[in-house]
Parts: C-alpha cells; sequence; structure tokens
C-alpha cells in the first residue's frame, strides 16, 4: 500500500492544464526600459501630451525607488532590463469588429481554456473586454451598455473618447509613486480596462474581462479604473490564465476603484496563473496593487478574490473608506501548491465615521508552499463609531507547507470596534480515511473539504464564477493530500 | 461474504492480531465481543483497508474477491460499510453532500443513475425519522460538534442510506441512550436480510437483546479466543473474560 506522503505527492503533481502557447506573431519593443521606451509605447497609443508627460514623471519617480524586500517571499534579482514592455497582437491596425474577425487562433485559446467567448458571453449576458497579451482584441455587448450609458472599454480607447474622466480619476486613488511596482505600471502600462457607471445606474450585467499573458518575457502592466458615480451599481469581474514558460514572467498590474455617495462596486477575480513546475521553474510573478477608495457617503467596494496561480504573489486589495458610513469587504481564498509563494491579504482603511469593514480571507497550502496573510485595519482619529471583524482561516495539505498570518491593527479613535478571529486546521489522514470508506475517493475527499472551508467566500461570488472557481480549486489540489 | 484465514496485522510496529480466522455468510449477524485493547477495531480496520493497519499475514475475502487487491472507496463501493467507533469530524462539509456524494459513488459502482435531489432528502428524512434524527442534522457538518450519541445516529443513518451488504459496526451502541439504542437496533433490524450481514462489535449484552446475533465470537490477544451462540454472550455478562484466557492459554 502507498503510503501517505506518497500519496500526497502523486495528488500535487498535478499539471497545469492551461499550459500552451499560442502562436500569434507579435509585435514587440525590444527589451530593456528608458525615456524613450515610455515615449514609444505611448505614441504607438497616439496619446494626447498631459499623459505622455504623467508616464514621464512616474518613470523618473520610478527610478528613484528601490524594489520593496518581503520576508515571505524569495525570487531571483528581476532584470528590468530584459523585459519587453510592449507586444501587441499584429492585427493592432485593423481591430476586428466582431468575433467573426478576431484572429481564429485567439479563440481557440479561450476554447482551450474552457471560456468558450462568444457563447459565455451570450448564455451568460456578460459583457467581455478580453485582454490578449497588452490591447484589447475584442468587445462585446458595447451596444446594450452605452444604452444604459454605461462605458466599458479598453483602457487606450477610454483615454481617446473619454480623456476629461481618465484625467480626473486616473492615479487618484494609487498614485504614480505609492510604490516600486505601482510606479513601474504608470511608467509603462500598455492597456487594461475602463468602466463608468453614471449617476443611479444599475449597471445592466456583469461585466467582465479575461486576462491572459502570451508573449514570452514581456511583463504584463495592466491598468484597470472603475468609477461608479453617485447611487450607481457595478459586479466587475477579473480571470486569467497564463501558459507554460519556463522564464519567469512579471506581472504589475494597477486596478483602481472609485465609489462615490450610494455607489457600490463589486469586484471579483479568479486568478489562475501559471505557477511554475514541481521544481518552482518557470510561473508569473504577481505583484498587483489593487485599492478601491469609498470615496462618498454609504459607499460599498467588496473585493472577492479565488487565487490559485502565480509563481510569487504580492497583492493586497485595499480599501479606503472615506465616505461616512461606507462599507468594505474583502474575501479571499488563496491556494498555494508545490513551491508558490503568496504573500497577500489587505487593507481596510478607515477614515470616515460610522465606516465598517469585513475581512474573511481562507488560505489553503500544499506541497512545500509558503503562504502569508498580512492584514492591515487602521482606525484614523476622525473615524469614530469604526467597526471591523476579521476572519482568516488556514488549512494545511501536507506537512511540508507552511501558513503565516501577520494581523495588525492602528486604532486611533476609542470607539472602535475591531475583532480578529484565526483558525489553522489540517486535512487529516482519518477525516480522508472516514470519506474513502463511504466509497468517496480521495481526489474527491479533498475537494469536498476544500469547498467547504471556502464555501463563505464561494457564495459571495456570481454564480457561474463560483462554479468556475470551485473547478479551478480541485484542478489546482488535484492530488494534494496529507 | 466474508472468509478471513489466520490474519496477522500490525500497527505502529507492534502485532496486533495473531491468526485470526472468521467466516461471514449473508444472512448472518455476529457479535464480536473480547476485552479493550484485544485487537477489535484493528480487525474492522484492516478489513475497511486503514493505511495505518500492516497486513503481515493471511488473506482475507469479500464476497469472493480478495480484499486487499481493491482500494477502501472500491470495498466501500462493493458494499462494505464499517460504522466508526470514532467517527471524525469534517467542519464545513455538509452532512447531506457527504451522504448524498457517497451514495452516488455505489450507484455509479452499480451502474444507476445518480439519485435524484428531490427523492435523495426524501429518503433521508425518513430514515432519520425512524432514527429519532432531527432533520436539521442534514444541514450541519459532517459530524461537526455532534454529541458522542449523536455520531453513531449517523452512521447508522449513513449506512440505512446505503445498504451495504456488509456492515461492521464497532460499538457503535456504546454512549447510546436507551431510546436511541432501540433506534439503532432498528436500524440494524431493517437491514437485516438473507443477502447480507451484520458484524457487531459490542461490549454490552444490552444490544443483543435487541438484535439477536447468530453467533458470538470473543476476540482476545489478537485471535477468536471462543466462539458460540447468544447464550455465549450471557455467559460473558456473568463471568468476564478470564476463563476464556485461561481456557485458551490452557
Ligand atoms: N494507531 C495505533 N497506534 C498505536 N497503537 C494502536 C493503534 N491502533 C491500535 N493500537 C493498539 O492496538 C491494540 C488493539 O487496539 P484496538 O483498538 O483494536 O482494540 P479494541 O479491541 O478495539 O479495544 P476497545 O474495546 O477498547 O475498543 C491496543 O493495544 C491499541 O493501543
Ligand atoms: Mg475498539
Amino acid at each position: 500500500m502507498a503510503t501517505e506522503s506518497e500519496q500526497l505527492e502523486s495528488l500535487v503533481n498535478r499539471r497545469y492544464e492551461h499550459g500552451f502557447v499560442t502562436d500569434i506573431a507579435t509585435d514587440s519593443l525590444p527589451p530593456g526600459l528608458d525615456e524613450n521606451v515610455v515615449r514609444a509605447i505611448s505614441a504607438r497609443k497616439n496619446e494626447p501630451e498631459w499623459l505622455l508627460e504623467w508616464r514621464l514623471q512616474a518613470y523618473r519617480q520610478w527610478l528613484e525607488m528601490d524594489e520593496p524586500e518581503w520576508a515571505h517571499v524569495h525570487y531571483p534579482k528581476i532584470d528590468y532590463d530584459a523585459i519587453s514592455y510592449y507586444s501587441a497582437p499584429k492585427s493592432d491596425e485593423d481591430r476586428p469588429k466582431s468575433l467573426d474577425e478576431v484572429d481564429p487562433k485567439l479563440l481557440e485559446t479561450y476554447d482551450k481554456l474552457g471560456i468558450p467567448l462568444h457563447e459565455r458571453a451570450r448564455l451568460a449576458g456578460v459583457a467581455v473586454d478580453a485582454v490578449f497579451d497588452s490591447v484589447s482584441v475584442t468587445t462585446t455587448f458595447k451596444e446594450k451598455l452605452s444604452e444604459a450609458g454605461v462605458i466599458f472599454c479598453s483602457f487606450s480607447e477610454a483615454v481617446q473618447d473619454h480623456p476629461d474622466l481618465v484625467r480626473k480619476y486616473l492615479g487618484s486613488v494609487v498614485p504614480r509613486r505609492d510604490n516600486f511596482f505601482a510606479a513601474l505600471n504608470s511608467a509603462v502600462f500598455s492597456d487594461g480596462s475602463f468602466v463608468y457607471i453614471p449617476k443611479g445606474v444599475r449597471c445592466p450585467m456583469e461585466l467582465s474581462t479575461y486576462f491572459r499573458i502570451n508573449a514570452a518575457n514581456t511583463g504584463q502592466f495592466e491598468r484597470t479604473l472603475v468609477v461608479a458615480d453617485e447611487g450607481s451599481y457595478v459586479s466587475y469581474l477579473e480571470g486569467c490564465t497564463a501558459p507554460m514558460r519556463d522564464e519567469n514572467q512579471l506581472h504589475a498590474a494597477v486596478v483602481e476603484l472609485v465609489a462615490l455617495d450610494d455607489a457600490e462596486i463589486k469586484y471579483s477575480t479568479v486568478q489562475n496563473w501559471y505557477p511554475g513546475d514541481e521544481q518552482g521553474r518557470g510561473g508569473i510573478y504577481n505583484f498587483v496593487t489593487k485599492r478601491g477608495d469609498c470615496r462618498g457617503a454609504n459607499s460599498k467596494i467588496s473585493w472577492t478574490q479565488v487565487e490559485t496561480g502565480s509563481a510569487i504573489t504580492w497583492k493586497y486589495p485595499s480599501c479606503l473608506l472615506r465616505g461616512e458610513n461606507s462599507v468594505g469587504e474583502f474575501y479571499s481564498v488563496a491556494v498555494t501548491n508545490n513551491l508558490q509563494q503568496a504573500d497577500t491579504g489587505t487593507k481596510m482603511i478607515h477614515i470616515g465615521r460610522n465606516t465598517r469593514s469585513t475581512i474573511v480571507s481562507k488560505g489553503i497550502s500544499a506541497g512545500r508552499a509558503q503562504q502569508s496573510y498580512r492584514g492591515l485595519v487602521r482606525v484614523m482619529p476622525q473615524a469614530a463609531g469604526a467597526r471591523n471583524h476579521t476572519q482568516c482561516d488556514s488549512l494545511l495539505i501536507g506537512k511540508d507547507c507552511g501558513a503565516h498570518t501577520f494581523p495588525y491593527m492602528e486604532i486611533k479613535h476609542p470607539s472602535a470596534k475591531v475583532e480578529h478571529e484565526a483558525t489553522t486546521s489540517k486535512i487529516s489522514a482519518n477525516q480522508l480515511f472516514y470519506c474513502r470508506q463511504r466509497g468517496i475517493s480521495e481526489e474527491d475527499a479533498v475537494n469536498m473539504i476544500v469547498n467547504g472551508f471556502c464555501k463563505e467566500v464561494f457564495k459571495e461570488l456570481p454564480m457561474e464564477f463560483a462554479v468556475e472557481a470551485q473547478a479551478l480549486l480541485n484542478v489546482s489540489l488535484e492530488g494534494a493530500v496529507g | 461474504m466474508l472468509e478471513i484465514k489466520n490474519l496477522k496485522a500490525r500497527v505502529a510496529g507492534n502485532d496486533i492480531l495473531h491468526g485470526l480466522s472468521l467466516a461471514v455468510n449473508a444472512g448472518e449477524v455476529h457479535a464480536i465481543m473480547g476485552p479493550n485493547g484485544s485487537g477489535k477495531s484493528t480487525l474492522a480496520q484492516v478489513i475497511a483497508g486503514h493505511e495505518d493497519y500492516e497486513v503481515t499475514h493471511g488473506s482475507v475475502t469479500f464476497k469472493g474477491q480478495n480484499l486487499f487487491d481493491l482500494e477502501p472507496e472500491e470495498r466501500a463501493r462493493e458494499g462494505l460499510f464499517l460504522g466508526f467507533q470514532y467517527p471524525v469530524e469534517i467542519p464545513g462539509v455538509n452532512n447531506a453532500y457527504l451522504l448524498k456524494t457517497a451514495l452516488n459513488a455505489r450507484r455509479a459502482h452499480q451502474g444507476l443513475d445518480e439519485i435524484d435531489a428531490f427523492e435523495f432528502l426524501k429518503t433521508a428524512r425518513e430514515k432519520m425519522a425512524a432514527l429519532g434524527m432531527d432533520p436539521k442534522f442534514l444541514n450541519r457538518g459532517v459530524n461537526e460538534g455532534f454529541s458522542g450519541g449523536e455520531k453513531k445516529r449517523n452512521e447508522i443513518l449513513q449506512m440505512a442510506m446505503l445498504e451495504p451488504e456488509l456492515a461492521i459496526l464497532d460499538e457503535t451502541d456504546s454512549g447510546l441512550d436507551i431510546d436511541a439504542l432501540k433506534a439503532v437496533a432498528q436500524g440494524v433490524n431493517a437491514l437485516r436480510s438473507p443477502d447480507r450481514a451484520i458484524v457487531l462489535v459490542t461490549h454490552y449484552q444490552r444490544l443483543l437483546d435487541y438484535i439477536e446475533p447468530d453467533f458470538v465470537h470473543v476476540l482476545s490477544e489478537g485471535r477468536i479466543a471462543r466462539s458460540g451462540d447468544k447464550t455465549l454472550a450471557h455467559e460473558l455478562e456473568e463471568k468476564g473474560y478470564d476463563w476464556i484466557r485461561e481456557a485458551a492459554n490452557a
């Protein structure tokens, strides 16, 4: 009979299903970064002068910043001159007007990912702004959205068509010099998504973007800006996978959310980037700055994320609770397997009176993976009546993985009510044996236990996304037992 | 149904079973009694296939197949059920979900379709009513926070739903109040049929008042030291185990 650890390993050694490379001719800049590269990116996108200037300032600020070092993630030094900062599908000039005009190879790629784009979009009533490498290739349901006055387009289009909105809100949540990776992104971002929901409008459908990294050795610098004007509501879905590569790939995105008075933004992410092989080779470096600004009274921003990918993840979706009675939420499932490292968490900054935040973090570690949760709850002196509840649970699968929890609290108002609960549990051999004695395979038993563990977060996801997330988790953990 | 021949097994480096033989035919109910630590649960775990228990000698066949060729889940799907002495808690996993998954695994193996959700709930509720279980236990985590007696009832509920061909109940009667004991006995008796067999591991004659066994065995020091009919259980109740040990060592 196989020993427990052997079985564990075979469970863990499940191959990455989405690892393949689509062969599309790309029009890339040579590797390296200087002001000319920044100018070239801006010129290719035909950007206004103010935006070029904004990028250049970011670049100069970045030059003066040091790459951060974190206690719990380790990776070889990134050579920023070895990265190409721009890559776009060749067909850039004559963009496809409909899916029929889309490169069939690309559609095939989505197919392999189990995302039959048109089908899915039509069936689920989801508008999809698919980002392939750096340029948006196709956008659907635009008309229906524009009837409602909703703007949902690629960032580059927004710069051309809605420059005032972009100029007003770009960098207003994540300033250029916020951190090393945000500064880099501000200098060289290539594309991303832009959403504006006008006053009083409830966006008629879920907005969805599938991100994908493709060209070899190309850093990805997505920029997303979502603005919900007074009394509006939007649910935004972001999902991504990446093909198998042997070099590490850098991804440094910036996501900014702005919710004005009485507005609500629900931002959901299912992330499935290539995590590297069993030896930890390849895989995505994911250094992302995501921040939501509850700028208006009674506004609400929820982050929900299910992360199974990346070699290294460094990510803290945060909320600035500025408006009175505003609400911030963070629901997260993070899975790390093999040699994956994740340092994630959230920050809830209570600035306005009677602001409330909820944090539910579920971490699952298997193989030799290390996972850290870092959460900051800060209650500012003027934030009377602030409340926070944090729940932070870790599930360990096997005996070589680790989970670390670092809750930070800075409370500067005596009326604040802040609660923190944390648990660590293990999937025990006896639990698995119990399930097997009932006829349930070990793999199904693990999935069952993991899904049970994540239930609270899954129920926050839109229905079809929740199903996908569950399937993704099962794939990521197939074979991980202990 | 089950044929055990000269079985030797060890756990954590200790030899526990020292050549145990036992045959259980369809339609029969066997009771296994014996002192604490004599190896009753070890026998049950070996039959179910727990990996901590190493078989060093002997053979076990189940419905004519070599049991050791089958993974634990395959044994279960073939109709082997173990009611655990200490049922494990699985927080977060819905009790009904586990039950349905288990049932469907068995049905798939039998070439049957998945059970209809409505049908499942109806059957589960009926069986729970018979066991005196509140239907809200369906929506709790598997054994999560259940009292000792509630866990045992939950084992019987699973058995009743899965309708195994061979059920081994390891001290399912321990920790039960009188009403629960009767309910459990009723559940077991309902399962009795000419093509099923039941093995009861118990310390108490009491259970056997409700479930009349065809055979009673005494397990002592890793062997069946004595077998008899139900009167043997009464004798044990009166005299304890010493006389059997003495007789076995004589
Ligand atoms: N996992 C284990 N590790 C170490 N020793 C074990 C393990 N399982 C059983 N044993 C030992 O094997 C012996 C037999 O245990 P077993 O549980 O089979 O007894 P039992 O007859 O079921 O007793 P009881 O009536 O108390 O339930 C005991 O001495 C016990 O300590
Ligand atoms: Mg026992």
